[in-house]
């Protein structure tokens, strides 16, 4: 148990697990779909659109609650620098939660595309149409991406460390289990 | 309260190489899936590279039919098409209409007596936000039966050996069709007395759920006189049809028919190289009125791509993989010449802008 013994809410663990299976598919769908010219492509753009605008809801929903219930304290021994990069890791998953889709509907809007979800859910335009604008969305989608997925890789590592290693709670905190 | 345990030494470098695992095995699978380890995987940076003339693209246009002219004008729809789609557009009404004449060359200074296919890009839109593009050309086949062959024809086209057309032709009999059309069908001196073929196949869905397999064309309303290509070649100078269609609409409004073909059960529709009977039912749903003619570099088409997956309810991709591969190759070469824009500057040099 962590110092406190204190967990996230049943609320947080569920949104938690649900988006990190939503946001480790779309990663591997957006990298998958820009390098294949299969007739599968359609789908996964559409279904990457779709699950962008799913993460956002949830991502917002996600931070009212944790803005609502706050987090559980990080064990008093954890040295410092790991503290920090704990905090800071998660300010940078939350401004990519929401900063990544915000910025798929932007470039999107600014190459006059249709956002078009499943359902046929048409979506309006968040900014108008700009080449200039496009290429610095697509720059930042593109590499915010891999930094993306970079992050999610230590956020494992980190949260593996504290299960197998510290034993500190940390993981019991965010575990999927009852 | 802690319970922590001490771990000895091997349980300690056990659960870090089990931590490495996991990570390695991730970042592989996410590389993987990006195609870093299938060198033979057709992506559509390599589609649109096969495109590139000899000197590489020219930055700033698109990677094929990269020499065009912008139009706006409306589809006047008249209902017909109701029975095959409840899409809106075709709908008894007049829907705004944004488009794009253009040659199937990737070079946007080729003269147009040097390239054999013209094309037109439309856009119809709806006032229920319904958005229909489509890229068409006036070869009334393709010239392969895959994205696939399509690379293998670039390739072979761009090959220094010269019997790699020869090879390519004798490899791929469908394509004789297309070789035929190109070696022997007339030219015409404008863009208006083109025919402009949709050549995929689409599924139709009206408003019961019937499906049906389609294809359209827009068929010119504008007399049409065929010349040879060299009597093309001495009508006028490089930029011949542009000017040309600039002075056409400019002394009145341009019009086509759109025409549905409705494939029969069994008819191929994976294949655009296989033309379907004669005899197949068609509908004419409507007609496309061009009626303004803009430079591209400031026109409304020059910052959109023609992809022809862009399509409202009631219009659907078939099994025919063209449109995948074309919409994946057309948002490459989007997102490649959008970052140049400054190669090819927004406003022309005045006296340039028409």
């Amino acid at each position: 148990m962590s110092e406190s013994g204190k967990r996230f809410t049943i609320l947080q663990r569920a949104l938690h697990w649900l988006m990190a299976i939503c946001i480790i598919a779309m990663l591997f769908i957006g990298v998958g779909m820009v390098s294949t010219v299969a007739p599968r492509y359609v789908a996964l753009v559409a279904t990457h659109k779709t699950l962008g605008i799913l993460i956002l809801a949830l991502a917002l929903i996600r931070l009212g609650v944790r803005l609502r219930y706050g987090a559980p304290a990080l064990p008093a021994d954890l040295p410092v620098p790991m503290k920090l990069a704990a905090h800071l890791s998660h300010y940078a998953l939350y401004g990519l939660m929401i900063g990544m889709p915000l910025i798929g509907w932007a470039m999107m809007s600014t190459a006059a595309y249709p956002i078009v979800l499943y359902g046929d859910i048409r979506l309006p335009p968040i900014l108008p149409q700009s080449d200039t604008l496009h290429a610095i969305l697509w720059d930042a989608h593109f590499y915010l991406a891999f930094a993306f997925f970079v992050l999610i890789l230590g956020h494992l590592a980190a949260a593996l460390f504290h299960a197998l290693i510290r034993r500190d709670g940390v993981f019991r905190s965010m575990s999927p289990t009852p | 309260m802690s319970d922590r345990e001490k771990i000895s030494t091997r349980s300690l470098l056990g659960s870090l190489a089990l931590i490495g695992v996991v990570v390695t095995g991730s970042a592989g699978a996410f590389a993987y899936t990006a195609g870093w380890f299938s060198p033979d995987r057709l992506t559509p940076t390599k589609l649109v590279g096969s495109l590139a003339p000899p000197g590489g693209a020219v930055l700033g246009y698109r990677r094929n039919h990269a020499k065009g002219i912008c139009f706006t004008g409306i589809f006047e729809a008249n209902g017909n098409g109701t029975e095959l789609s409840q899409a809106q557009v075709f709908a008894s009404g007049r829907y705004p209409v944004i488009g794009r004449f253009n040659l199937a060359t990737p070079n946007p200074f080729a003269t147009d007596d040097t390239v054999r296919v013209r094309g037109l890009g439309l856009q119809i839109s709806t006032p229920d936000r319904g958005v229909w593009r489509s890229a068409m050309i006036d070869a009334p086949v393709f010239a392969v039966s895959s994205p696939e062959d399509f690379y293998a024809l670039q390739r072979a086209g761009s090959s220094k050996d010269p019997d790699a057309m020869k090879s390519f032709a004798a490899a791929h009999p469908e394509f004789a069709g297309f070789a035929h059309w190109a070696g022997t069908a007339p030219w015409t001196g404008s863009y208006a007395e083109e025919p402009y073929n949709g050549l995929n196949a689409f599924l139709f869905t009206n408003a019961d759920g019937t499906q049906h397999a389609v294809r359209w064309l827009l068929q010119p309303q504008a007399q049409v006189m065929p010349i040879s290509k060299a009597e093309f070649a001495k009508l006028g100078g490089p930029n011949y049809l542009d000017q040309e269609i600039i002075d056409r609409v400019s002394r009145g409004p341009q019009r086509w028919t759109m025409v549905v073909t409705v494939a029969n059960p069994g008819d191929p529709t994976s294949d655009p190289t296989k033309p379907w009977p004669a005899d197949r039912r068609s509908v004419e749903v409507g007609t496309l009125v061009v009626q303004k003619i803009e430079a591209e570099a400031d026109g409304p088409c020059r910052d959109i791509t023609f992809d022809p997956t862009i399509l409202p309810k009631g219009i659907s991709v078939s099994d025919d993989q063209f449109p995948a591969a074309r919409s994946a190759a057309y948002a490459k070469s989007y997102d490649a010449r959008i970052a140049e824009a400054k190669s090819y500057p927004h406003t022309l040099a005045a006296g340039d802008n028409q």
